[in-house]
């Protein structure tokens, strides 16, 4: 099975990510794409915009790269652990570079993606008002509805250069089956200019077309279908691998210091070709602790008459 | 009594502010923990939603971020994060919102953001994430907080989440559908805000607290409620219930 959208991570990013483009790396905490974050810093890219509501370790490690020039964000935090050291080092002390920012609540980075996938010139929402955020952020604005004397927030729609896209499993031309936290993906896709599908797995299109509610995203949306299994750790992706829930952990001691990042990533990211071969350094031990349990659902039928 | 530590206390107290078939929007920790015991106990019809999605969820493990996948497997429902915030939290659907943070002031704003200035800032939090949906949308904002000096400020550095801005009478212009903030769990006192003002005000010690050591842990003059009550100890049914639920103390230290 094969298509002309099937190709390798070097080859997406290659091919779709340029120095100076704005880019989101989708999943809320599920199915971050981190393989396409080490290919991008891989082939040294920068001035990259980095948009993503939680920036997570890959967005810390991109930052640490000097890939970013810029990020967009709602939430800078390693979840239940602390700080994300690189993006502070960036923004406090210009390590490796200074780092501009633009920040929003998660309602607003969401609401500023489905602006974006639907076209619209402004999306209203009931938040940031009488928060200290718009007086920091300009594009954070007010309108009065035109039906009643009501003031709302309004944020600006959002249209990425590239997004980025893990799923369970595609068909080679990128429909995309994608199940448990949906996150922003569906709106990543549709709001951006190119999109890269990565996937655990390659089904044939009967196995799309047998559960079409799942298809999240369509074939006609995405640019490159990479299949990479594994792409999400540390991160992870539901029914194949659990979150590594103890990297993130180390991850604030791996950080302490610019040099010790960097000793990481010429581990973990410089010296390795690519995600089969970071796999093929990861300890079974380790694979073996993140493989879950199965829990299927009950199967449904789509038949008629 | 069981000797309980400072954690365990807030989260007992915490948890018995919620209501059977309420909504509550969860962070995970120390708020996790109080819904959950709630649900063990006196609220078995307590509808946990978190921002990541997870509607409805029956986690068997402790969550580390509400991202985890133990909050999907056998979940009532799971929704995008923008379906999330407009169906769930704008659509008015959350009764209860668990909220924490660097500082909070004596109108419940609450500051996630920064330390000191936001162009030149002494220490850079990880902002509001979801937490000022939050506070302008649910009925019913809580926190459950250490009490110290540095976590209570007079006025935050930045209002990341709004309380009552400057009082009451203000934030009213602002129509925000949301109830504000409702009470503020602390190891040493329960507050809750006076409904006319808007003012934190003590209305409950934990046991073997004075009022005397609240005010010392306190930068300013705190409200006092004109019945100062005491709360009631911890039973032994809430001490045992709540250390099944992290039996290997990571978030109860």
């Amino acid at each position: 099975m094969t298509s002309d959208k099937m190709m390798t991570m070097k080859e997406a990013v290659s091919k779709f990510v340029k120095d100076g483009d704005s880019i989101y790396l989708a999943g809320f905490t599920h199915m971050i794409p981190f393989a396409a974050g080490h290919e991008i810093i891989r082939q040294k890219r920068k001035d990259l915009t980095l948009l993503r509501a939680t920036p997570d370790i890959i967005y810390d490690q991109m930052i640490a790269a000097g890939c970013a020039k810029k990020l967009v964000f709602s939430y800078a935090g390693n979840p239940g652990v602390g700080s994300l050291r690189c993006f502070r080092r960036s923004l406090e002390k210009s390590i490796p570079r200074p780092l501009e920012i633009e920040e929003y609540t998660h309602f607003g980075l969401s609401g500023r993606l489905f602006a974006g996938a639907t076209k619209m010139p402004f999306l209203p929402m009931r938040t940031n008002i009488g928060s200290d955020l718009p007086p920091e952020n300009p594009l954070i604005k007010t309108i009065k509805s035109p039906y009643s004397d009501e003031v709302v927030s309004t944020v600006p729609p959002l249209n990425p250069d590239v997004a980025v896209v893990h799923v369970q499993r595609a068909d080679v031309n990128g429909n995309s089956h994608i199940w448990g936290i949906i996150g922003e993906q569906k709106d990543a896709a549709f709001a951006a200019k190119k999109v890269i599908v990565s996937c655990e797995e390659i089904v044939d299109e009967s196995v799309i077309r047998s559960d079409p509610n799942r298809t999240l995203i369509p074939d006609f949306v995405v640019h490159a279908v990479v299949h990479e299994p594994w792409c999400a750790h540390p991160s992870y992706t539901q029914g194949y691998y659990d979150r590594d829930n103890e990297f993130y952990m180390q991850w604030d001691d791996v950080t302490k210091e610019h040099d010790t990042t960097m000793k990481y990533m010429d581990e973990w990211v410089f010296g390795v070709e690519d995600r089969a071969q970071y796999m093929s350094k990861m300890p079974s031990s380790k694979i073996l602790k993140l493989t879950p349990k199965t829990a299927y659902s009950t199967p449904v039928s789509y038949g008629s008459v | 009594m069981t000797d309980v530590s400072p954690s365990e206390l807030m989260v007992i107290v915490a948890a018995r502010e919620l209501k059977d078939k309420e909504t509550i929007l969860v962070g995970v920790g120390i708020p996790n923990l109080a819904a959950n015991l709630a649900k063990k106990l006196q609220a078995p019809g307590l509808n946990m939603v978190y921002e990541s999605g997870a509607v409805g969820s029956n986690p068997s493990r402790m969550p580390l971020s509400i991202g985890d996948p133990c909050l999907v497997t056998g979940a009532k429902s799971i929704c995008s994060m923008y379906e999330q915030f407009a169906y769930y939290l704008q659509g008015g659907r959350i009764d209860v919102g668990f909220l924490g943070g660097a500082q909070i002031d004596k109108y419940g704003n609450i500051n996630s953001t920064i330390i000191g200035t936001y162009k030149a800032p002494k220490v850079r939090l990880p902002g509001s994430g979801g937490a000022c949906d939050i506070a302008s949308n649910v009925k019913k904002i809580i926190v459950i907080t250490p009490h110290e000096k540095r976590r209570f400020v007079e006025k935050v550095d930045f209002k990341s989440s709004p309380g009552f801005i400057d009082g009451k009478e203000n934030w009213s212009k602002l129509g925000l559908q949301g109830g504000g903030p409702y009470a503020v769990i602390t190891n040493l006192c329960t507050m809750k805000f006076d409904q006319k003002t808007g003012e934190m005000m003590v209305v409950a010690l934990q046991p073997g607290v004075t009022i005397e050591k609240v005010q010392e842990n306190t930068p300013w003059k705190l409200k006092v409620a004109d019945k100062l009550e005491s709360t009631p100890a911890p039973t032994e049914k809430e001490i045992a219930t709540l250390r099944s639920l992290d039996p290997t103390k990571i978030y109860l230290g």
